[in-house]
């Protein structure tokens, strides 16, 4: 109890999906935390090479004086010291090892094949990167369908770690809708996910966390100019 | 005993991750079946099991799959309370689990390409290792184990393949960066792991691995 009562800080961007995790992670438990925001594209600041020597990343969990980095590291440390419901990780151990898998496949090919289409250069090679993010989807939505058992979410009744690993996303899946003109989720291909996808960003937890669209496709314009040696808009 | 006809384990005998499962459930006194998979051939069980990665070690509990080594382990311990392998605190796992995705992202990827690559490729890639190595080093500083206990936990689990698999790494891919002068606390870290008896009765034969090794770097090596 003495632990819960430490100062809480979360250090990271309104951007990030990374950093969104932990802050609905804290929402669930209702925990107050301090945001501290860092402003990556002008470079990465003293407090957060202190933070995070390792990876130099957001998001970092700052609590008491202890540092914890890893999205997926920092929302199961948030579901341990903090036990009370609501519960993020299932209780049963083999509903937390598939949860855990889908994260890791969501960390280590899902979202790396979204950026490709956002990289890609030339039609076949964004055709190539969209047939490859569609198959991942299409993953996705039969693992809905077997770990809701027919309830709304993925952790059931209520959002847990698979909904927070794979709603995070779902602001940047957006905005490369935008970008690419394709509807990547769709009522033909991924019907349950659409309608998951509402339920997630409209959840108290998320909503106030859950950055605007446009404001998000403005922010990916800026990093491309910046990437690009170009000067910012006037706006 | 625990564990007994519904569990099964799917994996090789050569391969690193497999033995972290072998070693958490020989060292929790759980009774499994081995299932040696060849991964040239692989089996349709295999395919049915991980459709996704269709790789090892894939453990079969009640006849459900549970993939991914170091998800595997988790599951173990969660499942079998018995010598538990993970730490007690919150702060303390946060901490297993970065260091174990630290190994297996950036010292394993850094090792495969100083293994795979030629050339300045692989200069810049051995500088990778020495650089991942360095990080483990200063974190096992006044350690006797990664786990900072007198047992080994999740943590020396997920760093074995660099107390035994590493050299063999190494001597295949034609570099050398593991030396005990340089690396004093893994040094010692290395020889401690290596002698704890289920370990030692479970680790694959030094051909065993330079044969596999070598058949990978001929298939993947560029020309």
């Amino acid at each position: 109890m003495e632990k819960s009562d430490l100062k809480v800080k979360v250090l990271g961007t309104w951007s990030s999906p990374f950093v969104m995790r932990a802050r609905i992670a804290l929402n669930m438990k209702s925990v107050n935390y301090e945001f501290l925001q860092e402003r990556l594209w002008e470079g990465k600041s003293e407090r957060l090479l202190k933070s995070n020597p390792v990876h130099k990343k957001v998001p970092v969990l700052i609590h008491g004086d202890k540092l914890i980095c890893e999205s997926l590291i920092i929302v199961e440390y948030i579901d341990e010291v903090w036990p009370s419901a609501p519960s993020i990780l299932h209780s049963d151990p083999n509903e937390r090892a598939i949860a855990r898998f889908w994260a890791a496949y969501l960390d280590d090919k899902w979202f790396p094949s979204m950026r490709s289409i956002g990289f890609a250069r030339g039609e076949d090679e964004k055709k190539a990167a969209i047939a490859e993010f569609e198959k991942g989807l299409v993953l996705l939505e039969k693992a809905f369908g077997n770990c809701r058992k027919g309830k709304p979410f993925f952790g059931g009744d209520q959002i847990g770690y698979l909904d927070i690993a794979f709603g995070c996303f779902l602001g940047w899946l957006r905005v490369t809708e935008t970008t690419s003109g394709i509807k990547l989720l769709s009522e033909a291909k991924t019907p349950a996910l659409i309608n998951w996808a509402h339920r997630f960003c409209s959840d108290a937890a998320v909503k106030d966390v859950m950055p605007d669209t446009e404001k998000l496709a403005e922010f990916a314009k800026m990093i491309a100019s910046k990437r690009r040696g170009e000067a910012p808009p006037k706006s | 005993m625990a564990g007994g006809e519904d569990l099964k384990l799917l994996g090789t005998r050569q391969s690193m991750f497999t033995q972290r499962v072998v070693w958490a459930l020989k060292l929790k006194g759980i009774e499994y079946e081995f299932i040696e998979e060849d991964l040239v051939n692989k089996s349709s069980l295999l395919l049915t099991l991980n459709p996704v990665h269709k790789k090892v070690p894939v453990l079969v509990h009640g006849g459900k799959p549970i993939i991914e080594s170091k998800i595997i382990l988790e599951y173990i311990d969660e499942t079998w309370k018995e010598r538990p392998i993970l730490p007690q605190h919150p702060h303390d796992r946060a901490y297993a689990r970065f260091w174990a995705a630290f190994i297996d992202d950036k010292l394993m990827e850094a090792s495969k390409k100083a293994f795979a690559l030629t050339g300045d490729d692989q200069v810049k890639a051995i500088e990778s290792t020495v650089e991942a190595l360095q990080l483990l080093e200063k974190e096992l500083h006044v350690k006797k184990n990664f786990g900072g206990d007198e047992e080994i936990g999740y943590l020396d689990i997920v760093a074995g393949w660099i107390a035994y698999w590493f050299q063999f790494i190494e001597e295949v891919g034609g570099f050398k960066v593991m030396e005990s002068a340089k690396f004093p606390c893994l040094d010692s870290w290395t020889k401690s792991f290596l002698q704890v008896p289920t370990i030692t009765q479970n680790l694959p034969p030094p051909d065993e691995l330079r044969f596999v090794f070598g058949a990978i770097r001929t298939a993947t090596c560029p020309k």
